[in-house]
């Protein structure tokens, strides 16, 4: 056995930040990414292993050891090209990812509560933009094929599972056409994730740099409704892609749940991002402004809700959650931010019934007390109702936060598509096909809600088992 | 060129008016029920308008609004050669329209705009359209020309009695129902006190009675949650379940205060908007 080295490991290289008191109010990036030295001092940390783990807890597979290799020889632009052979939206992936349960979960350093910061090292890479061209970012080559006009494929839903296929197809003479329902690009990426954790210029590069690349992006076209899967195979298209998301937010069915001042994440969400809200009223969609502010869930769609109701001026933000800190499903970093702004937790309770004044408009929430059981399959101690405990809490606006199911737009209206019990489509998961030939799906909608990573690795499955019909 | 408008027609000045707009995409899948979301302007909310009729081989459909708030007001500015920024359709799920016998269409305001689709809908079917319309006073009836073409009989009623029977179309309806005990359905589009009165009506007749409701929306395809109504006890949300329900099973005041939820804030965009164009 070889001696082991007992030199201590340094710590992290922590992320420069803007200051919690000043940021906690303003829609500004909040982590504000590693300079050079910073860079490749953390990048110096990773020890090499000959076993590099971190790579495993990747959904797409990137070299993290050889990429971080780089960063510390300061080879950014090899190091770039390293991430982009296997994740094409390495600047997304680097800010949103939950790199503790991935990446850096598994990184070796793991166990010491200090690995390397991996997430962080992407972004820089992906931020200072080593490649020069749309071609060499897609691909790491200077120039690309000229995509092929008879060589059509279609992809319903502009988020990261598209985003991903189209990257990979367009780069390699494939025409790719987007279809989205709504009036921009970047599916949750601009509609859910708030600019202060994702700024929508950084999403806007991504999706110009497809456009480049002859990805045509059609919005306000809804798949199934002013598109159909037929139309589409009847104009000529060789395959369609369907990444529509899991965009159908779930209530609780509570009593009172309709009283205004009750909203979902996602309505929340889309007011305040995709439409403006928070600048009205020079933009026109009204977004509505609570002072004692719950939102209900554990969640990243929960924890940003609470900071966006923070920053639109509530005087005080609660996140009701049945179980405990512990058990957030949270992003790590984003629960600490969160915490660090203000917003306060109200841990083991969940919401019996809503009331409302004369108008119908929400005044409190009644709260059951809620202990620790046994743990129910997913591990986690499952949350009981302790009897007779509830509780009232004065509230203006409330946000359900409590999960989203498989939008159903379009698979209403195509029938002979097949689904599982839950409503999402059925894919094969190492081709991402459905029941029906040429047709694939990836992305939420097959999976249900899960993270953005994923949904490319979705993506980029179904995008390599299109060419290779293709070609 | 995509969402251009290539008609407009002022159906009372300053109040309703009526477009043309070329969007084969959307007249090509629309039926009857359906519904379009548009936007105006970079810094504009999107609102949803029912497809008042198309022609899928000229490729247009036909929106007719009526003029309310900021957008609707913005949207009385366009004129022949404009460009809609954003439309968005067909949305919602059509009219389920099949061969019965005798079906009443009841329209009350622009609500006859919506109504007269369906309306067309039933006709091409092979019903037999009674067609029973409102408004506060004649001048203000619309597309009565059009529904006499493919209705048995059309009934007016206004509140002032310039025309037909002085009072609310509900009266009107519910004498309908009494000569007819062969009426198999109700379908009635307007103002949601409209169309909670129908209910009323209806409700001691043994008749299906189909609504179709206008809640606030924001993205239309059954994304945020904000156009949600409880129909049956159950919470519905009308862009993908709708917009048309089974009026004895939904709750209108609930609908009503909904409605209401922005109010304030539509107001100042109104007052705004109105210092802006003078
Ligand atoms: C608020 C919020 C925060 C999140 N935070 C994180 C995070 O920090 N890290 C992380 O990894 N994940 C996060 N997620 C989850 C992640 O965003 C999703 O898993 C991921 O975006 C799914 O990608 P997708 O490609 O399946 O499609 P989506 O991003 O869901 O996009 C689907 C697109 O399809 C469009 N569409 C729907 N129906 C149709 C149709 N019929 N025709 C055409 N277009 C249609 C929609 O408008 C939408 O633009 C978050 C999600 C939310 C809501
Ligand atoms: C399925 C459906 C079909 C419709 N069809 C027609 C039609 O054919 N012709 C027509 O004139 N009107 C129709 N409406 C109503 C129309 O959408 C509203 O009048 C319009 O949104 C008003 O916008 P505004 O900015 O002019 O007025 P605002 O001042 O913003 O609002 C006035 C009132 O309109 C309603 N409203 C506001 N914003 C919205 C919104 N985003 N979505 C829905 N309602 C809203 C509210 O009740 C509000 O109090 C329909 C609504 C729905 C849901
Ligand atoms: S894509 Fe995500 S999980 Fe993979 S290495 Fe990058 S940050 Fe980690
Ligand atoms: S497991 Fe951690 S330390 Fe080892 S190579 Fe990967 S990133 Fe470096
Ligand atoms: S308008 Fe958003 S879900 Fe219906």
């Amino acid at each position: 056995m070889t001696k082991k080295k007992k030199t201590k490991i340094k710590p992290r290289v922590s992320m420069p930040m803007r200051d919690a008191v000043q940021r906690g109010r303003i829609f500004s990036e909040v982590a504000l990414g590693y300079d050079q030295n910073q860079a490749v001092a953390e990048a110096k940390r990773c020890l090499q292993c000959k076993k590099d783990t971190c790579k495993t807890g990747c959904p797409v597979d990137v070299d993290c050891k050889s990429f971080i290799r780089l960063v510390a020889e300061e080879n950014f632009q090899e190091a770039f090209k390293v991430i982009k052979d296997t994740n094409s939206l390495p600047a997304i992936c680097g800010r949103v990812c939950p790199q503790e349960n991935q990446c850096e979960g598994t990184c070796k350093l793991g166990p010491t509560g200090q690995p390397i910061a991996i997430g962080r090292l992407e972004r820089f890479v992906a931020d200072n933009f080593y490649a020069r061209n749309s071609c060499e970012q897609e691909t790491g080559f200077m120039e690309c094929i000229l995509p092929d006009e008879n060589l059509k494929v279609a992809a319903f839903g502009s988020g990261p599972s598209s985003l991903t296929l189209a990257g990979y197809l367009s780069a390699r003479g494939v025409k790719v056409t987007v279809f989205e329902a709504l009036h921009e690009p970047g599916g949750v990426l601009v509609y859910g994730i708030p600019e202060f954790r994702l700024p929508k210029s950084v999403v806007k590069r991504e999706v110009d740099s497809l456009k480049h690349l002859g990805v045509e992006f059609k919005c306000n076209f809804v798949g199934g409704m002013s598109v159909t899967i037929d139309e589409l195979f009847a104009e000529g298209y060789k395959a369609v892609f369907i990444g529509v998301g899991a965009g159908l937010p779930r209530f609780m069915n509570l009593p009172g749940e309709n009283y205004v001042g009750v909203y979902s994440a996602n309505e929340y969400l889309t007011r305040v991002n995709l439409m403006h809200g928070y600048k009205f009223p020079e933009y026109d969609t009204p977004v509505p402004k609570g002072n004692n502010v719950i939102v209900i869930g554990g969640g990243n769609v929960a924890m940003d809700a609470a900071r966006t109701a923070y920053r639109l001026g509530a005087s005080s933000v609660k996140v009701v959650y049945r179980r405990t800190k512990g058990e957030m499903p949270v992003r790590l970093e984003e629960l600490e931010h969160a915490l660090e702004e203000g917003i306060e937790l109200e841990i083991l309770a969940s919401p019996v019934s809503f009331s409302g004044d004369d108008h119908g408009h929400l005044k409190s929430v009644l709260l059951q007390k809620m202990e620790l059981g046994e743990p129910d399959a997913s591990g986690r101690r499952r949350p009981v109702p302790i009897d007779g405990e509830v509780y009232e809490l004065k509230t203006d606006m409330a946000i359900m936060a409590v999960g989203t199911g498989a939008n159903r737009v379009l698979t209403q209206t195509t029938p002979q598509l097949e689904l599982n019990k839950w409503g999402n489509i059925k894919a094969d998961p190492s081709t991402g096909e459905t029941n029906l030939p040429m047709v694939f799906a990836g992305g939420d909608i097959v999976t249900g809600a899960a993270t953005v990573v994923e949904a490319m690795g979705a993506g980029r499955i179904a995008a390599r088992e299109i060419l290779r019909r293709l070609k | 060129m995509l969402n251009k408008i290539l008609k407009k027609r002022i159906l009372i000045p300053d109040r309703v008016s009526e477009l043309t707009i070329y969007a084969p995409h959307i007249a090509r899948n629309a039926r009857p029920g359906n519904f379009v979301v548009l936007r105006l302007t970079e810094k504009g909310e999107r609102i949803p308008l029912t497809i008042a009729y198309k022609d899928p081989e000229k490729g247009v459909i036909v929106i007719v609004y009526l003029v309310l708030g900021k957008t609707s007001a913005l949207l009385d500015t366009f004129g022949q050669g404009d460009i809609i920024l954003d439309l968005c359709g067909p949305l919602g799920k059509p009219t389920e329209i099949r061969k019965q016998g005798q079906v009443i269409c009841v329209g009350g305001g622009t609500g006859i705009a919506a109504m007269h689709h369906i309306a067309k809908g039933n006709y091409e079917a092979g019903n037999e359209v009674l067609s029973v319309i409102g408004a506060r006073s004649k001048d203000l009836l619309l597309f009565k020309p059009e529904l006499e073409k493919i209705s048995s009989k059309v009934f007016v009623a206004t509140d002032d009695g310039s025309m037909g029977h002085k009072g609310f179309v509900t009266e009107v309806l519910l004498k309908c129902l009494k000569e007819n005990p062969d009426v198999k359905e109700v379908v009635a589009v307007g103002p949601v006190p409209m169309m909670k009165a129908v209910a009323g009506v209806t409700a001691d007749f043994d008749v299906e009675t189909v609504v179709s409701l206008n809640s606030i929306m924001v993205d239309g395809v059954g994304m945020c949650g904000a156009c949600r109504v409880s129909v049956g006890g159950e919470t519905k949300f009308a862009c993908v379940d709708g917009p048309e329900f089974d009026a004895s099973k939904v709750d209108f005041d609930e609908l009503m205060m909904r409605l209401n939820a922005f109010k304030p804030q539509e107001e100042l965009s109104m007052e705004l908007f109105k210092k802006k164009t003078g």
